[in-house]
């Protein structure tokens, strides 16, 4: 079943206006030492408008990874199909989309300036078109005074945002994060999560985050897309209605609560169900 | 210094004292082992005189050939590995098992292939060395976290991208120990084949002074070949400190 024929909130984007869009998406995994293929995912579909900030939620092992390793080229579908700005996604991570990982991802070797200009220098950018680029990215996730450090001499929370500034730095049209946030302590969280949003409305991107944390999708996104348990389907799509100025203070609002216990009465009885099918 | 420095530095004194004191106090024969101070003196003389200049250099300039020919092929070797896993596994078993095999049973073999000069001593040290250098490579490119490659991926980074820009980087102290070896394993291999069969060079200057009994000279030249080992290793071995401190600090 197609996504906006699920959504009972909000104005499906159309396939003209999409930034990202997802037909019958499927992906099956071959069966390995004579184990049947297991379907890990959909067939889904999906719509990103320009701009939105969309989130996903889904039991463990529903497929979210897999969705966003499909969406950014780096895994094939198994059926179905994926367009970014009208053309397809297929084997490459298309120009204009940049991926942030869960695990820390910097180059050790490399000082906190040179990671954020990897990308770049990859593309022989000249540097003084480099130099203004990296730091503004910098002063962006206010990593400025620590141009020179070098990742091993960072927190966590740093590191990761040391990732983030890699990709800014791209100006990519399409963010991809996958639980970004994910080994942070909660208040690292709360505080990632604003910068995050800050980021979002400085930068004009179309942000898709994979999440576990329910609060985190509730505080962060325009719409939230809850997949089943295995093969990961979308069963309900919420739009938040949040303003775009908006921070983590709205944990406070009575509508967060009712979007996470919505979320959790949807997540609930999927996440049950892919416990009992764990092996 | 650092504490360790000094301690370092404390243990090595301490032991050349007592070996001095105990050679001066004829508790060791000074015809069987030299006092260092003599040594020392020695190594100076036969670095002054010019006498074995051309042997110092020819075993060094040996060691370095040996050494180049083994990274590069045990490198390329281990990138082989590394992209043909089933060759990998296939070739497992001899590599754990090459060092069991005394690669100095081959000298003769390769004077009758390579002629009675250089290149057999270059042979034996290749044969010895190269493996260590192929072994450090493939564990250096395995040890790579996937999340690196995913994200060179990311990047759209090419294959050989991949390699120069994020494996290499990130298999680095592993290459760096490879090297290391690789050098130390082409002195033995040099030195010890010039100890077997050779008419010049370092090791076999050693043995000819043996043989002769001129003491002062046979520890003189080892003294000089440990100088010069010990030399290269501690460069590297700083630099891989630093290396691995940018790593993990």
């Amino acid at each position: 079943m197609g996504l906006h024929a699920q959504i009972p909130l909000g104005e499906p984007v159309t396939a003209q206006a999409a930034h990202v869009a997802v037909r019958g998406l499927t992906r099956i995994f071959p069966g390995a030492n004579g184990r049947p293929p297991l379907q890990a995912l959909g067939p889904l579909d999906l719509d990103l408008a320009p701009g939105e900030f969309f989130s996903v939620v889904g039991p463990s092992g529903c497929g979210k990874s897999t969705l966003l390793d499909i969406l950014a080229g780096l895994s094939p579908a198994s059926a179905g199909s994926v367009t970014f700005e009208g053309k397809p996604v297929a084997d490459t991570v298309p120009d204009g989309v940049g991926v942030v990982f869960q695990e820390d991802s910097s180059f050790p070797w490399l000082s906190v300036f040179d990671n954020a200009a990897f990308g770049l220098r990859r593309l022989k950018t000249p540097e003084a078109q480099l130099r203004p680029r990296v730091e503004e990215a910098l002063a962006l996730i206010g990593l400025s005074d620590f141009a020179s450090a070098f990742p091993a001499q960072l927190s966590g929370g740093m590191r990761q945002r040391v990732c983030i500034a890699r990709t800014l730095v791209m100006r990519p049209r399409l963010i991809l994060l996958d639980e970004p946030f994910g080994a942070l302590d909660q208040q690292t969280k709360l505080l990632m999560g604003d910068e995050l949003l800050r980021l979002w409305r400085e930068t004009g991107a179309t942000i898709l985050l994979i999440t576990h944390s329910l609060d985190e999708a509730a505080l962060l996104s325009d719409r939230i897309g809850v997949m089943s348990a295995r093969p990961g389907r979308f069963i309900d799509v919420i739009e938040t209605g949040w303003a775009r100025d908006r921070d983590s203070r709205l944990a406070a609002d009575p509508g967060f609560g009712a979007i996470t216990a919505r979320i959790w009465r949807q997540l609930r009885e999927e996440s049950l169900k892919a416990m009992r099918a764990a092996p | 210094m650092t504490r360790a420095g000094l301690l370092r530095t404390g243990i090595i004194a301490a032991a050349l004292g007592a070996l001095e004191a105990a050679c001066r106090l004829g508790a060791i024969d000074r015809f069987s082992l030299s006092p260092p101070s003599e040594m020392a003196t020695s190594a100076l003389r036969i670095l002054t005189s010019g006498e074995y200049t051309r042997d110092i250099l020819v075993t060094f300039a040996t060691v370095a050939g040996a050494a180049l020919l083994s990274v590069v092929a045990g490198f390329a070797l281990g990138v082989l590995l590394y992209r043909l896993p089933r060759l990998k596994r296939a070739a497992d078993p001899f590599l754990a098992s090459y060092y069991a095999v005394p690669s100095f049973i081959f000298y003769p073999l390769f004077i009758v292939l390579f002629g009675l000069n250089r290149w057999p001593l270059v042979a034996v040290a290749f044969v010895f060395a190269f493996v260590a250098m192929a072994i450090a490579s493939v564990d250096g490119f395995l040890s790579v976290r996937p999340i690196l490659l995913r994200t060179a991926a990311s990047l759209r980074l090419t294959r050989m991208e991949t390699l120069r820009h994020v494996i290499l980087p990130a298999a680095a102290p592993y290459l760096f120990t490879g090297v290391k070896l690789t050098i130390v394993y082409a002195f033995i291999g040099v030195v010890a084949g010039e100890f077997i069969l050779s008419g010049s060079g370092l090791g076999y200057r050693i043995a000819f002074a043996y043989q002769s009994f001129e003491t002062a000279t046979m520890y003189g030249l080892m003294l000089i070949l440990i100088c010069a080992v010990v030399t290269v290793n501690m460069l590297l071995w700083s630099h891989e400190k630093r290396l691995h401190a940018r790593l993990t600090r």
